[in-house]
């Protein structure tokens, strides 16, 4: 029912936006993070073929955080509302499944964008020439790896045991992710198994997607088409160890 | 003859090895309060929600209005409203909010301000779900759960950890609701609450329905003996009544009588001897059985064991 699922997705934006700490963890600490990292490494307004290059792209850092930072509150949301009978209430009602998890994923897409937004108003007010880049391809880029990355947040959603456990379950599963997603360093550097791994986890794959549209090489493909795998794979995953209660 | 809104036939609900609810059969009927009575962990819940779909039975059947409500559960949430046992809302939510997104999903609602007025929450409409006391806490449920004017109501646990004030507040509300023509299903641990507002309530122990009937029905079923108690200074007081047929025991301490028989005839009978007679007596009063007495008595331990 479409007319529930705005008012779902109007009256949970305004209940998160109540709650201050996340929405200064949604749209300023990734900020934050890119501006005094890329100062510190001396990113923009310089002359690429004579500065020294910084070791890692301090803006798809950024852009990360975002992601993770939309996952984590996801999951933490599900299981709080899970434990506190939320969704055992709103089942109740004629609102479908999809219809909930469908606005809170909306949610976070809008507030990825919003994070996006302040995170490139900063960097162009604070690190002048740090952010040369097509912003609307840049964009789409994100999203597809939020939703991605989201969709393996519903799984852990689905198998956290307790709210006060979603936050530091899914920080401990997914800034090892961030480690291993070839932003640091190239993947071809890990041990075998380490690199398979890699590569079946959707942040490598966003992080090579939104590296190349940064870097002006355009969509990759590849990366394209992993990061739809694991959204549908996922997806139909958490479908079935989804619980309610 | 009395309709039959919900029909529940050889219910049976196992988890793992545990068999939560088992063999159960009940109806109940179109404007009636009927309550599942029984302890933490008997079963009423599971039953419950298996009548609501929100719980798959193992075996039996159940049928709501006519519908199935596993197969038809789309179409029996429309017409079914549902207040969840020790429930939560989202924590910064208004009670408006809550109000007007539950009135959003259905196809026909409610006046919601008359809703939140007669049920006393106008003054809290702006306030957040987690600035609620207990008892407003639950009136936002009851509103809920009315928001869509349903047919069947289903409270489950709705007066527990509220204080006496606040629940005989809602137990009006819930009167009120039977008045309008609503059929209500309440589960509930307090016998209290079962005796005040259930037309008819099932007993309910260890998954089995022991006993179902009206709550007055029951005591006099299974618990039929009365108590006369009084304090008379005069002689032979006990010797005079304990020659009334209806009485069946006489115990005199001090001054105190305690006279024991059965039926309410019993009672009647006792205060005309004292009339007839010019005794007389202070501190008169009945000791009447309850339905804790006929919980007692049908499952050996009483509901709070």
């Amino acid at each position: 029912m479409m007319n529930g699922f705005w008012k779902l997705t109007w009256v949970e934006t305004k209940v998160f936006l109540r709650e201050p700490m996340g929405v200064i963890g949604t749209l300023i600490i990734p900020a934050l993070i890119f501006v005094i990292v890329g100062r510190s490494l001396g990113i923009g307004g310089q002359d690429v073929s004579t500065a020294p290059q910084p070791p890692f792209n301090v803006a798809i850092l950024g852009a990360l955080l975002l992601v993770v930072g939309a996952v984590i509150s996801l999951v933490t949301i599900i299981s709080i509302y899970r434990e506190g009978g939320i969704l055992k209430r709103l089942r109740a009602t004629p609102l479908s499944p999809l219809t909930i998890l469908g606005a809170h994923v909306f949610i976070k897409l809008v507030f990825t964008v919003l994070g996006l937004a302040v995170l490139v108003l900063a960097g162009r007010q604070m690190i002048p020439g740090a952010i040369e880049v097509n912003l609307l391809a840049f964009t789409a880029s994100l999203l597809l790896s939020t939703i991605s990355v989201l969709s393996l947040g519903f799984v852990i959603a689905s198998i956290v045991p307790t709210a006060r456990f979603a936050q530091p379950i899914t920080a401990a599963l997914f800034y090892p992710m961030l480690a291993l997603s070839g932003l640091f360093f190239p993947i071809d550097r890990l041990a075998r198994p380490l690199e398979i791994l890699a590569l079946s986890l959707p942040t490598t794959h966003a992080v090579s997607l939104m590296q190349g549209v940064w870097e002006g090489n355009g969509w990759r493909i590849d990366s394209t088409a992993a990061l739809i795998l694991i959204f549908g794979v996922c997806t139909a995953l958490s479908t079935r160890v989804f619980r309610w209660e | 003859m009395a309709v039959p809104v919900i029909s529940v036939s050889h219910l049976v609900k196992t988890y793992g090895s545990t068999t939560a609810v088992d063999n159960v059969s009940f109806q109940v009927y179109r404007g009636e309060i009927f309550g599942l009575i029984g302890p933490n962990g008997a079963g009423k819940t599971t039953t419950m929600e298996c009548v609501q779909g929100l719980r798959e039975a193992n075996s039996g059947t159940i049928s709501v209005m006519g519908l199935d409500p596993r197969r038809d559960a789309s179409t029996l949430r429309k017409r079914i409203g549902v207040q969840h046992q020790e429930a939560q809302l989202q924590k910064r939510i208004k009670v408006w909010e809550a109000v007007d997104l539950w009135s959003s999903l259905y196809p026909r609602v409610l006046d919601p301000d008359e809703l939140l007025i007669g049920l006393g929450l106008e003054a809290k409409r702006n306030a957040w779900f987690m600035s609620l006391s207990g008892g407003q806490k639950q009136r936002l449920f009851i509103a809920l759960a009315l928001i869509h004017d349903p047919d069947v109501v289903f409270l489950d646990e709705l007066t527990t950890g509220l204080d006496p004030q606040a629940r005989r507040a809602i137990w009006s509300l819930v009167k009120g609701m039977r008045e309008r023509g609503k059929t209500v299903f309440l589960t509930t641990h307090l016998m209290e609450e079962a005796e005040h507002l259930c037309d008819r309530v099932g007993i309910i122990d260890h998954g089995r329905l022991v006993e179902i009937g009206a709550p007055a029905e029951l005591v006099e079923r299974h618990c039929p003996e009365r108590r006369v108690v009084f304090t008379s200074e005069e002689e032979g007081v006990a010797e005079r009544l304990g020659r009334l047929p209806e009485v069946r025991s006489i115990v005199k301490n001090g001054h105190t009588h305690t006279l024991r028989g059965e039926g309410d005839g019993f009672v009647t009978e006792v205060i005309r001897a004292i009339a007839r007679g010019g005794i007389q007596v202070s501190r008169f009063r009945t000791e009447i059985p309850t339905l804790e007495d006929v919980f007692l008595k049908l499952t050996g331990h009483r509901i709070r064991d």
